[in-house]
């Protein structure tokens, strides 16, 4: 029996725009006294209508643009309509099925392309406050979230790992971040993430996949490698005890508890939403006109791959590029030594990785004293070398019996002669070379 | 011709302030009195600016100063109770939103408060604009000023009757699918949809979010085109607002004949039902038109059912969608408020975009909706204006519409082409049937206000339908 998980991934990710997505209240809503940035748009008041927020699609087409999706020339959004108290509207505005971005793509390390399906605006929901109110247990309705620009990145269920889910869900992190729509903190719930799994089961008889399961809002990439695990495991196991395979009407949502580590069932497909879906008519339809796309994608700052690719372009180890590439402090310094002649790109990039240089205090002198040049007189080392020769004979001797590893004694011994500032690399040479001819 | 105060034009009342012969204290108080003898008998405000009389003090004020720089300085006006308006309880004749007082203006109102209108109070309306008689408001049907067995149409019932009783100079409506023809018809008075996307949707209660349109119901073209050109205009609040300019509307009026303009009488809105006597009235305009220079020829378009069942379809799917904010939890009433009209509508709507019927229903009706869209593209290539009646007949009987789930839907029949491909539409009355007035439709392509507004402000000059009844008499 072959076993191979499918993992599909949606990303929502929370754009730090200055202003909301259908409304200009403030976007930043972490820390804010409950309800102080809200209007009648994002309150869902009686007459309030919803106006598109340029820089927030902006930003979700850069998002398309460095995860190589293509750019719809229409697209348009849509009402989502479910009832929850945090749901001012009574819909979410979202898009269904001509979103800003399609067939995008992730590279692993591996090699393997991992598909994104799309690339979606929307907006995000109130909060509710379970709490205690003068004795009394009350829901509070906290609407500064209400219409914050939300962008959801859809994969295709191309992962067959926990391991891949993860890396994957690294390579966006990493690339949200370095396009500056968003530091997509996971503490804040700027990045959520719903894996939906189901396994391929090759057995003797054939092929079977198990039915799909989505699992809901999962805060840490750990969790969901956890999830997933757990996930695989129990399709397994439940496939082999009824041998029920996927339908269409079978998909289950779960959720995932972390203390104890499982997933559970939250609904079955007979009880799932029908979202209603419509176009929505408070906003017209978007077409993407002219050099959009292009100046957009010229706003792209270099994309994680392409800065590794280019550190390693400068000589630089792709085990340390990472390393430096994962630091912004370190990759600031790679940069601003580029053009310094004094500075071997290499060499400096192996130090910072490894520690030896301390990158807040004068790196360049740090720098220098490492790799400081010694006297490469070779007239007056050759000089100092054959004294040495001369007053160790028996040393000489063991050498000649065939124990070579005496050079170090040597070079050591010339050292100390010039006091230390001997090129360590020319000493060697010369060492070597005086101790052929003998 | 001695006029009295509340049968003045726009016009008539800024050459009353002007001359000193009234204040606009003195027109206020002459409504506010009209106001409390008329009101309880025909149901029209639900709602009075209890600071109307200050607003006209104010008004007197910089009349004396500065004389009279604002379009609508001292006019006293009628808004229908889906316009939001800060310190009046805007209600959209539903008691779901019994009490509820505004937390913004809306933009249309703004844009008339900056003009200096003054608002006399908040109309009556068919629930959520959910109708074409009045029937549906939680508060009572509106009647008939010409006569109080009879429906005022609707949705913009209230403030099409306050025109026809004299109980304000000028009216705000709004069409969704004939709500300000359809009463200004069945009314005698006359009323102007622009087109959708011409006045902003924000801070107005949606009915079917991509066709309402609000506009305004007056005495008579001129008025009308007057307040067109206050309320039009590209609004950053509602994205669907058109960033087109907005023409001088008023200053195209006057016109001595119709020399070089092309209308088309559709053959299929001279419906099989209609009676002989409202088609004769439209063959007289025909006539007439002719006689003013115009050319008017038959042309033949879709079946008008076939519209009915598109705006049906879109409407109720919009309606369903845009009332889910009413959850119950907020604005102090429960669901169960809703009218019978508005929970059918609500259940339609939900139905027709459900999972597995989207395509059946909503899908299909938008595809019919872009070819009544493209129709008319092609009609307006060679003709400048569509012409037909209003409605099938005069205001039908107050209980009408009892029963009747698709009784607005038959009574805009020939509305709703219109409405759906977002075209601009002057209603103005065109002769009597049974006592009761019978309104003419002037139909022209998107954003050709200022056609639309000429024609029927020639038409209007060179005709002598637009009546007013003696509520004496008529009550």
């Amino acid at each position: 029996m072959k076993i191979t998980p499918m993992i599909g991934l949606e990303v929502h990710v929370e754009l730090e725009t200055k202003s909301k997505m259908f409304c200009g209240c403030p976007a930043d809503h972490f820390g804010r006294e409950p309800n102080t940035a809200t209007c009648p748009v994002c309150l869902g008041l009686p007459g309030a209508l919803p106006v598109a927020n340029q820089k927030a699609i902006e930003s979700c087409m850069k998002i398309g643009l460095a995860l190589n999706c293509s750019i719809n020339r229409l697209s348009k959004f849509d009402r989502k309509q479910y009832f929850y108290p945090d749901l001012a509207k009574g819909y979410q505005i979202s898009q269904y099925d001509e979103p800003f971005c399609s067939d995008g793509s992730v590279t692993l390390e591996s090699g393997k392309i991992i598909g994104v399906e799309r690339v979606h605006q929307e907006e995000d929901t109130g909060k509710l406050q379970h709490t205690v109110l003068n004795g009394e247990k009350v829901s509070l309705v906290d609407y500064n979230r209400s219409g914050v620009p939300l962008v959801e990145i859809v994969s295709r269920p191309d992962m067959s790992s926990s391991a891949e889910a993860k890396e994957y869900l690294k390579k966006v992190h990493e690339i949200i971040h370095a396009i500056g729509v968003s530091s997509a903190d996971m503490d804040k719930g700027q990045m959520r993430l719903e894996p939906t799994v189901n396994v391929k089961i090759e057995t003797d008889i054939g092929v079977h996949y198990t039915p799909l399961a989505e699992i809901k809002n999962i805060n840490s990439f750990n969790f969901v490698a956890q999830a997933i695990e757990f996930e695989v495991k129990r399709q397994v196991e439940e496939f082999e005890k009824t041998g029920i395979e996927k339908s269409s009407t079978n998909k289950t949502t779960r959720g995932y508890d972390s203390v104890k580590k499982i997933t559970f069932l939250q609904r079955t497909k007979e009880e799932a939403k029908d979202y209603r879906y419509f176009p929505e008519p408070d906003i017209p339809p978007f077409v993407v006109e002219g050099d959009l796309v292009e100046r957009i994608r010229k706003e792209l700052p270099l994309l994680p791959d392409q800065v590794i690719a280019e550190l390693e372009s400068l000589g630089i180890q792709n085990k340390y590029a990472k390393i430096i590439f994962a630091n912004e402090k370190l990759l600031a310094l790679i940069y601003s030594f580029r053009s310094d002649s004094e500075v071997e790109l290499p060499k400096f990039a192996s130090a910072l990785a490894n520690k030896k240089i301390n990158p807040d205090s004068d790196v360049k002198q740090q720098y220098l004293a490492m790799t400081k040049v010694g006297n490469t007189d070779k007239v007056e080392l050759k000089k100092i070398i054959s004294g040495i020769i001369e007053a160790n004979p028996n040393i000489v001797a063991e050498y000649k019996k065939g124990k070579t590893s005496v050079s170090g004694f040597f070079v050591g011994q010339a050292m100390k002669q010039t006091r230390g500032t001997a090129d360590p690399k020319t000493l060697n040479d010369l060492v070597s070379e005086a101790l052929l001819d003998i | 011709m001695n006029k009295q105060l509340h049968e003045l034009t726009i016009g008539e009342v800024h050459a009353g302030y002007m001359s000193k012969d009234f204040t606009c204290v003195n027109l206020v108080k002459h409504f506010l009195n009209r106001i409390e003898k008329y009101n309880h008998k025909l149901n029209i405000y639900l709602a009075l600016n209890e600071k109307a009389l200050q607003q006209a003090a104010e008004v007197d004020k910089e009349i004396a100063e500065k004389g009279i720089t604002r379009e609508l300085l001292g006019i006293p006006m009628a808004i229908k109770d889906n316009f939001l308006t800060v310190g009046m309880s805007t209600t959209a004749s539903s008691n779901i939103l019994k009490g509820y007082m505004p937390q913004f203006e809306s933009t249309v109102t703004s844009k008339l408060l900056a003009a200096g209108a003054i608002f006399l109070g908040k109309t009556n309306m068919d629930s959520f604009a959910h109708g074409s008689s009045t029937e549906t408001s939680d508060f009572g049907p509106t009647l008939n000023p010409w006569n109080t067995d009879k429906l005022p149409g609707g949705s913009s019932g209230g403030s099409a009757a306050a025109i026809t009783a004299g109980l304000a100079t000028a009216a705000l409506g709004s069409e969704t699918a004939g709500s300000i023809r359809q009463p200004a018809a069945w009314c005698g008075v006359t009323g102007f949809k622009p087109s959708y996307g011409r006045a902003s949707r924000y801070g107005c209660i949606a009915m079917a979010s991509s066709t309402d349109s609000p506009g305004p119901i007056g005495r008579n073209i001129k008025d009308c085109a007057i307040i067109t050109k206050v309320i039009a205009g590209k609004d950053p609040y509602d994205g669907t607002t058109t960033p087109a300019s907005v023409e001088n509307y008023p200053s195209f009026l006057d016109k001595k004949d119709l020399k070089g303009i092309k209308i088309a009488l559709v053959k299929e809105y001279m419906l099989k039902e209609m009676r002989d006597d409202v088609k004769q009235l439209i063959t007289d305009a025909v006539t007439k038109f002719k006689e003013l220079g115009a050319e008017v020829e038959e042309i033949s378009l879709m079946d008008p059912k076939y519209a009915i069942g598109v705006y049906t379809v879109i409407q109720r799917s919009e309606v369903s969608s845009n009332l889910s904010r009413f959850d119950g939890i907020r604005f102090g009433h429960t669901r169960d408020q809703f009218c019978q009209e508005t929970k059918r509508r609500v259940m339609l709507g939900t139905y027709t975009l459900s999972a597995g019927y989207y395509d059946a229903f909503y899908k299909k009706a938008l595809a019919v909706r872009t070819r009544i869209v493209s129709e008319f593209e092609e009609v307006f290539k060679t003709y400048d204006a569509v012409m037909g009646a209003v409605s099938p007949g005069p205001a039908l009987s107050v209980g009408a519409s009892k029963n009747q789930p698709m009784f607005g839907e038959m009574e805009d029949v020939l509305l709703e082409q219109s409405s759906i491909a977002g075209l601009t539409s002057a209603g103005v009355p065109c002769g009597f049937v049974d006592g009761l007035p019978i309104g003419l439709q002037i139909t022209c392509d998107q954003l050709q206000e200022t056609k639309a507004l000429m024609i029927a402000d020639c038409y209007q000059q060179n005709t002598n339908f637009n009546l007013f009844p003696d509520l004496d008499k008529s009550l």
